[in-house]
Parts: C-alpha cells; structure tokens; sequence
C-alpha cells in the first residue's frame, strides 16, 4: 500500500468482511442486563467500581501508616503489629486488586471492543465469569481482616521464611487467605485476558489494522499479554506456599529455629520464592505501566489537536518494554546474596529497558511541542504524568546498577522510586482517562471546578508526599519500619520532614473523596455531553448513543479508513478525521 | 494492504504472514475465536509447567537430603520380580495412544461423521480416565506402603514427595478436567449440535466442529506435559 512510508495512513478502501457477525446475546431481565451482564461495557463498570472501593481500602491503610510515621505512638490504635499488616495490604491491594484489575478488567473491558470496532468481547459469558471470580478474590482478600490473627504483616512481597513464621502478624490465616485470594485473582484474570487478546487478534472491524490501533488499545494489549505470561509464576509461588503453610512441606522453608523450637522444614529454599515472585513481579509493574503509556499517549494527542509522535515508535516501544520486562526481575534482588555476575547481568538488562521507555517520554513531549495545548482537565492529569514519570524514571536508573542500589535497597529511597513511577504516574493517568471518556461513559460532563481542584491538590500534593522521601531514603531511614527507636544516622530533622509529608498525604487523601463525589455528583447534576465532547477521532466517540449501547455501534459496524491520529491535518476544514471518515472524493 | 490478500488468498512464508498480520479484522486468517483462545490460554499453561519444572529442579538441586531413586521408589513387584518404572511405562503409552485416538477424532469431525467422532472421544476420554485411575492407584501405593508425605519420608529428602503430588497433581488434574470436557464434546456431537450450529458450553457462539480440534489442542498439550513431566520425574 502507498500509504505505508507515510504517517497519515488513509485508504480510500475498506476490504470485504472475512466472517459473517454473529448475534449477541440480549437479556431480557434487569437482573440480566445490569448483574449478571455479558455486556463488556458493564462488566467494565462492575470492575471499575470494586477496583475503586478496594482501592479506597488500600488508601484508608496508607493514612494509617503515615499517622504513625508522622506522629510516633501519638495513636493507640496503631501497634507495630497492624502497622505490618497494612504496610502489607496496602501494598497488595494497590498493585494487584486496584491497578491491575481497573487498567484491564476496567478500562480494557470497556475500551477494547469499542476502540477496535467490535460489538463485544468474544466471549462474553466467559467475560462475565471473569468479574465474578475477580469479586469472589477482593471479598477472600477482605475476610482476612475478619480472621484470628488478621491479614498477612509479611510485606506485599510475601517473602518466606518470614511470612509463616510465627512471630510475623497473619501467619495464622491472613497469609493463606491472601494466597488463595491470589489464585482467584489469576483465575478470573485469564478468563479476562484470554479475551482481550483474542479480541483484539482477532475480532477488529474492517479496515483496523494493528498499526491503526489506538495506543490505548496497544498498551492494554501488550500489558495482558504480560499479565497471561507472568501470573503462572505467582500463581505457582501461591500454591508452592500453600504446600509448605498447609501440608508441612520445604519448598521455600530452609531448617530454621523459630522462638527457641526449631521447625519441621527442612531444606527448602527462600531464594527460589524470590525469583518465581520477581519474575511476576517485575512484568507486573509493566502489567500497570503498559495500559498507562497507551492512555496518555491519547490523551495528549486529542488536547494537543496533534498527531502522536512517532507513532510506529510508540508501538514498538510498548512491544519492547514488554519482551525486555521478562529479563530484568533479579534486580530487585542484588541483596540477596546472588551471584555477581547475575547482577552484572540483570543491571544491564534493567539500564536497557530505560532506553524504549525514554523513547516514549520523548515522544510524549514532543507530541505537545508547537501542538495546539488544551489545557482541559484531563490534559493536566497527563502532562502531571510526564513530569512524575520521568522523575520516578530517574532514580530507576539509581537502583538498576548494583553498587548504587546496596545501600538504597529497603529504603524509603526505593518507596519514592516506585511510588512516583508505579503510583503516582499511572494513577495520574486513570484519573486523566476517567476525566477524558466519563462523558462518553455516563453521557454527562463532570464539574470543572472540583476536577481542577482536585488535579492540583493531587499533582503537588504528590510531589510534598515523595520529593522528602527521596532524602529520607538517602540517609538510610529504612522502609516497612514501625518506628526508628534510637539510630545515629537518622538525623533529628527526619522527624519534621515526616510530620510533613502525613500532613501532605492527609490532605491528598481526602481530596479523593472529593473526585469520588464528583463522580456521584455529575452523574446526576453534570451538563448533558454530546457524543464527541473532545473532538477526538478514535471509534468509541463515533457511536450513535451516549453512552453506547449493548453492542456498541449500530445496525452497522464503523468501517476504518485511516489510523487515530488524523488531528489538524493541512487543509482541511476541521481539526480532525475521525478513523471512519473516508478520504474526500473516495467511496 | 493489497488486494488478494483481502480476498482470502494465501501468500506462503514470512511475506504471507507479515501480509495477515499488517492486514485488517484478523490477525490469523481463518482461525476461530475458541482455537485463537486455546493457544493463548496453552502458552500461559506452559509458563505455570514450566514454573513448576523449574521449582522442582531448583529444590532437588539445593536440598541437601539424599534424593530418593527413582528407579527404586517407582518399582512394581510383579510376580516375585521387582520390575522398575513398569506402571509409569504403561500410562505413558495409554496417556499416547489417546492422542491417537484424540487426533482421529478431529479427522472424522472434519469429515462430519458423527458416530465416529463420538466414539473417539469418548475412547480418548475413557484412556484418560485409565490413566487418572492408574494414577490414583501409584498415588495410594507411594502413600500407604512407602510412607510418602508431602512433609517427609522414609528414602530421603522431604521435597521429594511434596514436589511428586504437587506436579503430577497438578498434571492428573489437567487430565481430569479434559476427560469431563472430551464427554461434553461427544455428547454435542451425539446431540448433533455441531451440525445445527447450535450455541456452545460457556460461549454462546455457534457449534461448529472446529470445536474439537480445539478440544484435541489441549489434550496433546497436557500429553506433550506428561512427557516432561515424566523425563524429569521417572528418569532423572
Ligand atoms: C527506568 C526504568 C526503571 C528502572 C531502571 C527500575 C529499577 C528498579 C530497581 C533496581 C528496583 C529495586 C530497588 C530495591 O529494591 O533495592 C526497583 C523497584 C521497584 N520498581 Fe522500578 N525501575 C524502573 C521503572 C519502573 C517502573 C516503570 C515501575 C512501575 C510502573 C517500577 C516499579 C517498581 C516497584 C513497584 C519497585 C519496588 C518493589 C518492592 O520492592 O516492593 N519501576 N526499580
Ligand atoms: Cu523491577
């Protein structure tokens, strides 16, 4: 095709359907239709909204933790003991049960489908099982607050011996508990995912091409695959944990003296839970990256009125982040004792994946460059992300060389690192894109004001909350500790920048109640949207309702013409082409 | 993309891959949903193997007890005579003759017969279910006479047990779950679902007999397994 060296990618032809589509299934009940819905659209919301409440659990535990930190033994409630357990909730309800399961479960549910022009996940009713596993693991994960000896204090990393032990918070239920809930996550997830992939490979409308995929869709994508990829290995560690908690069994438990008795196991071996744990753990963090590179990629495109850069890059970028990401995991554990050659190994591996990733920002930046900038709410979120993105970067590369990383590893060094680039940086992004499609979600305009409130609040609160932890980190103030008694190095002043960063969390942390409202709010009182309120060319915003309706498009499926970035193309009347439109004098 | 690709004319080699792929609606020309599925879902199954595999080399190789002989534990007195790895060698072949009688199935489907098809499949079903029994009775053996557990025994190192139940557990379980899904398939073709394009178990799309190819696709993967399985558990 001629278009192929070129960028702006347009055919005046479409190529003729290869299967014929197949009817959907329409529930007659409400229950039917709202519940037990094989609608992805619903099933998106569905997980949204347990993601979002889970999620609000994992940041009540936060609070908790910087009360502590911030004020040592000023509130009874908190004991070294719940301290643990929510050092170690919080952690796991974010990346796994928040994170993971609202960027694929919720975004690529509700975006996959529409962004590619199909009427619903391949196979809806195994999509609708999907969520329910997915509940049926946030409610396992949740009862063992409930449970004798509550949830797991081992740290989100789960690392054995430590977390059976008995002197560790949970060892009793809360760690098992938190395995099983595990094994549904990964259950329920591959249902979904399996889905995703499948959908994309293989269900787009005539004329999508891959390389006319929103990146939205590209990041979504790649991160499934990953997740498909590197669940096994978690999922194996669960049950491998299980054997040893439940049956007796030494996988991981080397002989050991616990409280003067020395235990039943015997030659089992800890390291080896460290590497099936990082080898999850590692592409995990790129399971969350991924859909969040895609996201803004678009974002930033649309309120710049311009084309991404590079485009083909981007694409390939996100396919490299994703192979590389398998190959980096053991730099999470320089201290463990391993081979130094491993460590040469894995630091090289690890300053490689920096090279795509800083692609992207590149790319990002300059996109905006002599772009026409809205400043619109979800514009800010993303351009917040860039700034945090690459912050969090930077000191990615401190931590990725070994000699660097000794005295860093099991610092709050390490917390700000991944915080800025795990936490913050993605989580700018969901907020961008709830910003950015709730009109086309909801058929409603969210209120302005309290977004643009919450925007700065969350972007500099942000930055109060991890900038100080980057010198706590640097003078050695260790992570995961309850309080740091009498030490020489940890200079007096820590305890000031610690008061203020609780102070800054505080606020930060309310002001989400404040988006969650305007959620509420806008849903009822928010302007009506039209269909297209962001002029925007991707396929979700050229349906004929608002919001879309089951099956999505109507009685014909969108035929693509051109790829998703046609934005103030020379010559033309308007601003932008959307991907269905074809060329002027073809058809 | 150019014209007789669209048309569903196939270039061979790399250029006709690289025209599917860069090509629009799919990637795999020609593949249904539940076969594009199945592969997907078999490469993350491989990574869980694999994982297992790589564990149990790990903790046999670390663990500082003696590892118990394979050939002496996995023995069966027959007749006075202790012959080793004789149960083994039988549900391997059993367990390879189903991918035969798998593969027929799939052949006959093809050609819309529909008696045969179910027999096969219901043949294989039954050789896995052999192969589950056979299993259940080395199980039951290993446990009561030579005193496995997953926390210890007798001959040597604890890992020995703990990783023999967990993996081939994990593998009969496979199996187990194929012979249930091999019996719903022969009783589809029985009903002649594959023939009106009546909708699916769990996925609301037309029957097609392409369905049980899908089906043969994980049932030689869980025999591809058992080979591994059996190379590094039986003869190493
Ligand atoms: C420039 C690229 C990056 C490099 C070189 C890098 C390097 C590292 C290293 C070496 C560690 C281990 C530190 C230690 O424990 O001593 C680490 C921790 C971590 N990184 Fe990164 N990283 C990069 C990007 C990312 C991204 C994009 C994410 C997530 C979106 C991420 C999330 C994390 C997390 C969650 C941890 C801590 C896990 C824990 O110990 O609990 N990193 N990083
Ligand atoms: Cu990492």
């Amino acid at each position: 095709m001629s278009t192929a060296t070129t960028m702006h990618d347009e055919t005046g032809h479409v190529p003729p359907a290869e299967v014929e589509e197949v009817e959907l299934y329409h529930a007659k009940t409400w229950l039917g239709k709202y519940v037990f819905s094989q609608d992805a659209k619903v099933i998106a919301i569905q997980y949204g909204c347990t993601a979002i409440a889970i999620g609000m659990v994992g940041l009540v535990l936060s609070l908790m933790m910087r009360l502590q930190l911030g004020f040592p033994n000023e509130f009874s409630f908190i004991n070294p003991s719940n301290y643990i357990q929510a050092v170690t909730m919080h952690g796991m309800i974010m990346v796994v049960y928040l994170l993971t399961a609202l960027f694929l479960g919720g975004f690529g549910n509700y975006f996959i489908p529409i962004m590619i022009g199909a009427r619903d996940m391949v196979f809806p009713y195994v999509n609708m099982l999907s969520f329910w596993i997915y509940l049926l693991s946030v409610l396992i994960l949740v009862a063992s607050f409930f449970v004798p000896g509550g949830p797991s204090g081992a740290g989100w990393t789960l690392y054995p011996p430590q977390v059976m032990l008995e002197g560790t918070p949970g060892h009793e239920w809360g760690a098992i508990l938190m395995l099983v809930s595990l094994a549904f996550f990964i259950i329920g997830f591959t249902m979904g995912g399996l889905n995703y992939v499948v959908t994309v490979l293989q269900a787009r409308t005539r004329g999508m091409t891959l390389m006319r995929l929103p990146l939205t869709v590209w990041g979504i994508f790649m991160a499934t695959i990953l997740a498909l990829l590197a669940f096994p290995a978690l999922l194996v560690s669960a049950i491998m944990m299980l054997f040893d908690m439940l049956l007796g069994a030494s996988f991981f438990m080397p002989a050991i003296v616990s409280m003067g008795e020395q235990l039943d196991h015997s030659g089992g071996s800890p390291i080896l839970f460290q590497h099936l744990f990082w080898f999850f753990g590692h592409p995990e963090v790129y399971i969350v990256a991924l859909p969040a590179f895609g996201m803004v990629s678009d974002i930033l495109s649309v309120h710049a009125r311009k084309a991404i850069f590079g485009y083909r890059m981007m694409v390939w970028a996100i396919v490299a982040i994703g192979g590389l990401s398998f190959i980096v995991w053991a730099h999470h554990m320089y201290v463990s004792g391993m081979n130094p050659y491993f460590g040469f190994f894995f630091a090289t591996t690890t300053l490689i994946i920096a090279v795509p990733t800083a692609l992207k920002v590149y790319n990002w930046v300059l996109t905006l460059w002599r772009g026409n900038i809205h400043l619109t709410i979800p514009m800010l979120f993303a351009i917040g992300f860039i700034f945090t993105f690459v912050n969090g970067g930077l000191t990615g590369l401190f931590l990725g060389n070994v000699t660097v990383d000794l005295p860093l590893s099991d610092t709050l060094f390490v917390v700000a690192h991944f915080h800025m680039v795990m936490a913050v940086s993605p989580v700018l992004v969901l907020y961008g894109a709830i910003y950015h499609w709730y009109p086309k979600i909801s058929g409603r305009m969210f209120h302005q004001g309290m977004a643009q409130f919450h925007f700065w609040i969350t972007f500099v609160g942000s930055y109060a909350i991890y900038y100080p932890m980057h010198y706590l980190g640097l003078m050695g103030v260790p992570r995961r500790y309850f309080s740091m008694g009498s030490t020489d190095f940890i200079l007096p002043s820590a305890q000031g920048l610690n008061e203020f960063i609780t102070i800054a969390a505080i606020i930060v942390g309310v002001t989400q109640l404040l988006f969650i409202y305007n959620l509420v709010w806008s849903l009822f009182k928010g302007e009506k949207a039209s269909d297209n309120p962001w002029n925007a060319t991707t396929l979700e915003w050229q349906t004929a309702t608002t919001p879309p309706g089951h099956g999505n498009f109507g009685k014909e499926l969108p035929l693509v013409y051109r790829w998703p970035y046609d934005y103030s193309v020379p010559g033309e009347d308007i601003d932008f082409l959307p991907q269905n439109q074809p060329p002027r004098g073809a058809g | 993309m150019s014209e007789s690709v669209a048309q569903g004319e196939h270039t061979g080699g790399m250029a006709g891959v690289a025209a599917d792929w860069s090509s629009d609606q799919r990637a795999f020309k020609g593949v249904p949903w539940h076969k594009a599925m199945m592969w997907i879902f078999l490469l993350s199954d491989t990574f869980i193997f694999s994982c297992f595999l790589i564990s149990y080399m790990e903790v046999r190789s670390t663990t500082t007890a003696v590892w118990p002989s394979s050939s002496e534990v996995f023995a069966l007195t027959i007749m006075g005579n202790s012959i080793p790895l004789v149960l083994i060698a039988i549900m391997t072949f059993i367990l390879i003759t189903s991918s035969g009688t798998m593969a027929m199935a799939v052949r006959f489907g093809y050609q819309k017969n529909k008696n045969m098809t179910a027999f096969l499949l219901i043949v294989t079903a039954l050789l896995g279910l052999s192969f589950v029994g056979m299993q259940a009775f080395e199980w039951t053996k290993l446990i009561v006479e030579e005193g496995v557990r997953p926390w210890g025994n007798p001959m040597g190192a604890p890992q020995f047990g703990s990783t023999f139940f967990m993996v081939t557990g994990f593998h009969g379980f496979h199996v187990s779950v194929g012979v249930i899904f091999l019996v719903i398939t022969a009783v589809k073709v029985m009903r002649g679902s594959y023939d009106n394009e009546r909708p699916g178990f769990m996925t609301g799309r037309k029957g097609s007999y392409q369905f049980v190819e899908t089906m043969g696709l994980y049932w030689h993967f869980v025999d591809l397994v058992w080979v591994f399985i059996f190379a590094f558990f039986y003869l190493w």
